[in-house]
């Protein structure tokens, strides 16, 4: 069972505020979820390699050849808050 | 309700009238629509249709209209993936589908419900409302592409885009009585799909036909140089609409018939494979022994990758900001009020499963088993051309009726999921019906070898009348 404390922590890596009454009701679905996870051990995979994309293809090269990009103004136009031609966000440290 | 057309019914007509008008009949049924299947329309519409007019029919789709799935990038074009923390945004840029289906004359009608960031089995949990299924209003129409295979349903759209990650396109296909493919991974570029789980999804498209599956295949599909996971491998959908399936070898592995499925559905899917045999199909049953495992697996990798892609969503360049005290704080509120809670739930599960001393026991082990789901399918596949069972193990359920118990609803995902780890094509066709609900016949194939499930798709629809049944009235 995923503890409170521990739905809490996650939230915080995760980028995420929980209200003490969210952190109650996320503990109990995560459980199970979790626990569903967990029939995974039942598995043997000793040996296994991991499939972490199943089109076989490693290492896609290109020219480094400069190609156009997006259009600044175009994309401040999705910004909540712009200054001088940049988003503007609250400090980070 | 509208007519249900086909890509060449939609050229008669245009031939007969014009671009514009079949565009205004559709923005029309669309204005009185009960089903909730559009976030918006497209107010460019009637003028892309006008220049479909001036082109004089140019283009596989000119004058065609399309309704695109809320989490593919439109130029001009709102694209929330039904969810508040997108809410207002415009791409600057189009998807590669959407750059294609322009090159080809298409006509964007508009943007398609979606369970929020493609996370679903219902399109309930979309910022903007449930979208019904046109069979039965009180039912969802299954998910997360369920806007998408709706408006076919109901007449609002000739074809449009889904986006499947663990079934997102053929469950709602089934669920709405409609076709619906997942190309091979690679088949199709994901440039512009908003990512949920990348490793899994694929775009597909939605029709009332194979053939008009095949088409619009013929569009999308192809190589991206954006997309590093795109192949450069040329398949000819269209080619492949040939009704014969002598001597077609079908396997049938028993554990698409486990426990929980709707006995309407499995005398459906029997059915259908008798009716290959009658035209000519041998069948076998196969073993694929790690499908029990397969769910777990896919949920594991599904959301340990949407913890991370959903990272960009922080309030900063797009979307509503929450107010801090720094990028910290103000980041942590406005994901907590404007995500929804299934996605919160699942970048939760993710970032857990992501985290310092869990990550060899769930992420690792999960993408171990997905080797093992993957052996099962070039095993089988090797002795057999295509995989058959149910789509979905019930038809469409009730509105609300599993959306308190995620679990439950992730477990209505059995038959789908194991495609998309191991990366192969599969269709679902209507084959039938359970309590007068569609039931979807999935058939699957080797990689990039769609051309063998269209030929096997096609001749089944050429030769029963399943895909003739239409919902009741529900304009």
């Amino acid at each position: 069972m995923i503890t409170k404390d521990e739905v809490e922590h996650v939230g915080w890596l995760a980028r995420i505020e929980i209200d003490d009454a969210d952190a109650e009701d996320y503990a109990v679905k995560l459980s199970s979820v979790l626990d569903y996870f967990g029939q995974l051990d039942e598995v043997d995979t000793e040996g296994v390699e991991p499939t972490y994309h199943v089109a076989d293809i490693m290492n896609v090269f290109r020219e480094d050849v400069v190609t156009p990009s997006l259009d600044q103004k175009d994309v401040l136009e999705n910004t909540a808050a712009e200054k001088d031609g940049y988003i503007k966000a609250p400090r980070i440290i | 309700m509208a007519e249900w057309l086909s890509i060449s019914d939609v050229k008669r007509k245009i031939s007969e009238s014009s671009a514009e008008e079949v565009t205004a009949a559709y923005l029309e049924t669309i204005g009185k629509s009960r089903i909730n299947g559009y976030t918006c329309t497209y107010d460019g519409a009637l003028e892309m249709a006008k220049m479909a007019d001036k082109g004089e029919g140019e283009g596989l789709l000119a004058g065609v209209p399309i309704a695109i799935k809320d989490n593919i990038s439109t130029k001009g074009l709102a694209t929330t993936c039904s969810s508040k923390i997108l809410e207002g945004y415009v791409p600057p840029y189009d998807a590669h589908v959407i750059e294609r289906l322009k090159a080809e004359g298409a006509v964007i009608l508009g943007k398609t419900n979606m369970d929020e960031f493609a996370m679903g089995t219902s399109t309930e949990s979309s910022c903007y409302g449930v979208t019904m299924n046109p069979w039965d209003l009180e039912r969802v129409p299954g998910g997360s592409s369920g806007g998408s295979a709706a408006v076919v349903a109901a007449g609002e759209a000739p074809i449009s885009l889904g986006s499947d990650t663990g079934g997102s396109v053929r469950c709602p296909a089934a669920f709405c009585g409609v076709v619906g493919l997942k190309p091979t991974y690679g088949a199709v570029s994901r440039y512009g799909l908003i990512s949920y789980a990348n490793s899994l999804e694929q775009i597909g498209p939605m029709a009332t036909s194979v053939e008009d599956i095949a088409t619009v295949m013929d569009v999308i599909g192809g190589y991206d140089p954006r997309d590093s996971t795109s192949i450069n491998r040329e398949i000819g959908y269209r080619d492949a609409l040939v009704d014969d399936v002598k001597g077609l070898k079908i396997g049938v592995p028993d554990e698409y018939f486990g426990e929980g499925v709707d006995s309407g559905v499995e005398k459906s899917v029997w059915d259908a494979i008798s009716k290959y045999e009658e035209m000519g199909a041998t069948w076998e049953k196969v073993s694929m022994p790690n499908t029990k495992y397969a769910l777990a697996a896919y949920y594991t990798i599904a959301m340990s990758e949407a913890s991370s892609n959903l990272a960009r969503f922080d309030g900063t360049r797009y979307g509503p900001r929450n107010d801090g005290e720094n990028w910290h704080v103000m980041a942590s509120r406005t994901r907590a009020e404007f995500f929804g809670k299934e996605v919160q739930r699942r970048i939760l599960l993710g970032t857990y499963a992501l985290s310092a001393g869990y990550q060899d026991k769930y992420y690792l082990k999960a993408l171990k088993v997905r080797t093992l789901v993957k052996q099962d399918f070039d095993k089988a596949l090797s002795n057999v051309d295509v995989l058959m069972g149910p789509t979905m193990p019930m038809p469409a359920f009730k509105i609300g009726e599993k959306i308190e118990d995620p679990l439950s609803q992730y477990l209505a995902d059995v038959n789908t999921v194991p495609m998309n780890l191991a990366g192969v094509p599969c269709i679902s066709v209507p084959c039938g019906s359970s309590d007068g609900l569609p039931v979807g016949l999935q058939i699957i194939g080797n990689h990039f070898d769609e051309a063998t499930l269209i030929r096997a798709a096609y001749s089944f629809e050429k030769n029963t009348d399943h895909n003739k049944a239409r919902p009741a009235e529900v304009v």
